[in-house]
């Protein structure tokens, strides 16, 4: 058995960054190609990658800010989706035009400029952080899991509320908008940020010019989509080195002790309260900054877009990355984005462009009564029409697999040391010292 | 003195602990705000009776499913996320027997099975009720009881005990995966539509006078308090007076010292799912039948208030739990007097948190047998 390194062998030994890049190498092939083979038309293609990449980067930042709650400091948050919300509500109530610009609108806001409410978001989120941390860290990892829930359903239903779907703030009429949300009812994020970077004239026409060569009718949505998501990227590679820098810092050191061991952090005279409050902070900020980048694209939000499912989304993408390794949490909000967040979707969209969508049937008894007579027809359809759900109870079954088979994850059995100097790495002695295996 | 006892006692709080001081002072506010409402005739008696009726039943479902959890919580030592989907699939297995018994021969049989997926086969429409079918209830209430203990220990088999030395954490989220699967596959085969179980018509209902008003009891209500009292007896009985009941409570208490003692401890986990499993498939029977209608995430939404339910009660009492349970389900549904009707449940997890911050163990610890 020696001497031939195995399969797993191979990838324990590989770097980090070249496993990541294996992956989504692999995952971008797989969508191109398949869609080539199907005869997807270049719009849906580049539209399909365009999406892709959107989620790759909002689940790779969403698992980085939680991998500083879970795999550096131990916080069992599940109230990610809480402070989503807060971030995305407090922009959208700021940078709303007021009622007396467009009164066309339901709900107004107080038209501050983007970056402002943007910046005020990612504030907001934060302080939320501190005021949910202030009493929930004395508790039990379960407890706390319970806690940051159940936040999240609170905070959910007060955005849902109706008697806070309006009210005056500063003397400006504005409020959460109830069950019909509220709609961003400003320039979408590229149209802003081309203008505000004075390149608007270059921008459409490089869109134009983009549709001309490959021959795309309407071209702007699909580029607008693209580019957005290339800057996202750019989010996530900022969000990396941020939790990169962190992690290397005494300040990360002290986290990863907590999470070892707080009583011996403390006993080292670490005041742990403080040190797991502002981790949770700086979380909760980064979560709030990834509900502004997501639901600002989508033009508008709604209190049911903000629900439990979505942390767990995130929870996934950080178990299946690894928890404790930044570079797992990136390769896992890809592989989770791709493979079981838009996988489906796109495969859905790849069959019924080969074979047509057919006549799905209404109940599982229609799907199911067919198999008798041999006709699995129907219940394709079915499967197809519902993928969904199905979708779902995929992400259900990797999670209990991956906690039975890999509970650390792809990459998380090389979460970092807390110590600063590599202990494995010990000089040889010549003299009779012990000779490492 | 025990006046001047107690005034002093708070005085300490007071100084001592100001944020349970504050705690206190608003629930105090809170109760002389209610009687001068109630004195001045801003509060309907009427009301607030119908109220804590409706918060009673609501807590009787929780703390009949939440005994379940609290048992699991307590032995397994860990928080079962899918418990709520129990409940979901018990409600969605018992009533699919309901509904055959009630409308065989007449209706689709497919439409039958999967609880009506589409409006055309309702519980109203096929006369569902306790008084007019109460065979079909009867039966679909014991199915669901037994599909849910066969769905706990099947799930416990291939899932929970292959991490049975894992730490709670572990399991929890292990749970969370069951939950998603659990919830989208009942979704994927019954349609994820919302559904009327039952009407007016199977479903008598006496207005009993109250001071200035009436208060609504339907047969319903009646067959809730009659089973859940009847089955909490029974469990309370069975935890009382058998081994097993003391098994349990060995186990919970310290687990290795349990096995050294020569507990059979594979065989209790076993029973506490049967148990636990039983009562939850109850109760989400009762739930259904209680709220009349029925959708794939029922069990879900009300997880977290049988999780409040459960640490207010401390976890591993199953009095705890059905105190715990009343105490959420009454807080629910009062709490529209003061709070607009979105944020009962709100206020209900706002209570939880309350509790779990200034008494984690549990607001009856000390005194759980079981």
């Amino acid at each position: 058995m020696s001497g031939e390194p195995s399969v797993t062998d191979k990838f324990e030994t590989t770097p980090d960054w070249q496993i990541v890049a294996v992956v989504m190498g692999i995952i971008y092939l797989a969508y191109i190609v398949s869609g080539f083979l199907i005869g997807f038309p270049l719009r849906g293609q580049i539209n399909a990658i365009g999406n892709l990449t959107f989620y790759v980067a909002v689940f790779a930042m969403l698992s980085l800010a939680l991998n500083l709650h879970w795999g550096y400091t131990g916080l069992f948050n599940i109230g990610v989706v809480a402070f989503m919300a807060i971030g995305v509500y407090t922009m959208a109530v700021l940078v709303k035009q007021p009622l007396s610009q467009d009164p066309t609108a339901q709900i107004g806001g107080l038209g501050l400029p983007i970056p402002v409410g943007m910046a005020a978001g990612v504030v907001v989120a934060t302080v939320f952080g501190l005021i949910v941390s202030l009493p929930a860290l004395r508790l039990r990892a379960d407890y706390l899991a319970i806690v940051t829930i159940a936040f999240s359903e609170i905070m959910r239903f007060t955005f849902l509320e109706t008697s806070i779907k309006t009210f005056t703030l500063f003397g400006t009429e504005t409020g959460l908008g109830g069950g019909s949300g509220l709609v961003f009812n400003v320039p979408a994020p590229i149209d802003w940020l081309t203008s505000a970077l004075y390149v608007r004239g270059p921008y459409l026409d490089f869109v134009g010019w983009f549709g001309t060569t490959l021959g795309i009718g309407n071209p702007k949505a699909v580029v607008d989509n693209l580019v957005y998501s290339i800057i996202l990227v750019l989010v996530v590679v900022a969000f990396y080195w941020l939790l990169q820098r962190i992690g290397r810092s005494p300040f990360g050191r002290v986290l990863k002790a907590i999470r070892e061991d707080e009583d011996v952090a403390r006993a080292l005279g670490k005041d742990t309260d403080w040190f797991k409050m502002q981790s949770f902070m700086v979380g909760c900020g980064l979560m709030g900054l990834v509900g502004v980048l997501w639901m600002y694209d989508q033009g508008a939000i709604n209190p049911n877009n903000f629900r439990p499912r979505l942390t767990f989304y995130a929870w996934i993408a950080l178990i299946i990355g690894g928890a404790g390794s930044n570079t797992g949490s990136v390769l896992g909000g890809a592989i989770f984005a791709a493979l079981l967040f838009q996988g489906p979707v796109y495969a859905k969209n790849l069959v019924t462009t080969a074979v047509g969508s057919g006549s799905a049937p209404q109940t599982f008894a229609g799907a199911v009564a067919p198999l008798g007579n041999l006709d699995p027809g129907p219940f394709a359809y079915y499967v197809l029409g519902n993928i969904n759900q199905l979708q779902i109870v995929f992400m259900g079954v990797v999670l209990i697999w991956l906690m039975h088979n890999r509970p650390e994850g792809l990459l998380g059995h090389r979460s970092e040391e807390a110590a600063a100097v590599d202990l494995t790495d010990r000089p040889v002695v010549s003299d009779g010292g012990e000779v490492d295996e | 003195m025990g006046v001047r006892d107690t005034v002093n006692r708070g005085r300490i709080v007071a100084i001592e602990r100001p944020d349970v001081f504050l705690v206190w002072v608003l629930g105090a506010a809170l109760v002389v705000d209610l009687l001068w409402g109630l004195a001045t005739g801003g509060i309907a008696f009427s009301t607030l009776a119908s109220n804590v009726w409706d918060g009673i039943m609501r807590g009787l479902v929780i703390g009949l499913a939440g005994i379940g959890l609290s048992m699991t919580y307590s032995i397994l030592n860990f928080a079962n996320f899918a418990h709520g989907d129990y409940i979901t699939a018990g409600a969605f297995a018992g009533w699919s027997v309901t509904y055959l018994i009630t409308g065989f021969g007449e209706y689709d049989l497919g439409a039958l099975v999967l609880v009506g997926p589409k409006s055309n086969v309702t519980g109203t429409i096929i006369g569902i009720g306790v008084v007019s079918t109460p065979l079909a209830v009867l039966a679909g209430l014991l199915v669901a009881g037994a599909a849910t203990i066969a769905l706990a220990l099947l799930v416990d088999r291939y899932v929970y005990r292959p991490l049975r030395d894992e730490g709670g954490i572990t399991l929890l989220i292990t749970s969370i995966g069951v939950a998603f699967a659990l919830r989208y596959l009942i979704a994927f085969v019954f349609d994820s539509s919302t559904r009327t179980t039952a009407g007016t018509t199977g479903n008598p209902a006496v207005r009993l006078n109250f001071v200035d008003g009436t208060v609504r009891v339907s047969s319903h209500d009646v067959t809730l308090v009659v089973v859940s009292v009847g089955l909490m007896l029974g469990v309370h009985y069975l935890l009382q007076r058998t081994k097993l009941g003391k098994a349990m409570r060995a186990m919970a208490d310290n687990e290795d010292l349990a096995r050294v003692t020569g507990i059979p401890t594979e065989r209790v986990v076993r029973s506490t799912w049967i148990i636990g499993g039983g009562l939850t498939g109850f109760a989400g029977f009762m739930l259904v039948l209680w709220k009349e209608t029925i959708r794939f995430n029922d069990g879900w939404l009300l997880l977290l208030l049988i999780f409040a339910a459960v640490i207010m009660g401390g976890i591993g009492s199953i009095y705890g739990a059905i105190a715990g349970g009343l105490i959420i389900g009454i807080v629910a549904s009062t709490s529209v007097i003061w709070v607009p009707s979105g944020l009962t449940e709100a206020t209900a997890f706002l209570v939880m948190i309350l509790v779990l911050l200034f008494r984690p163990e549990g607001i009856f610890s000390g005194r759980s047998t079981a």
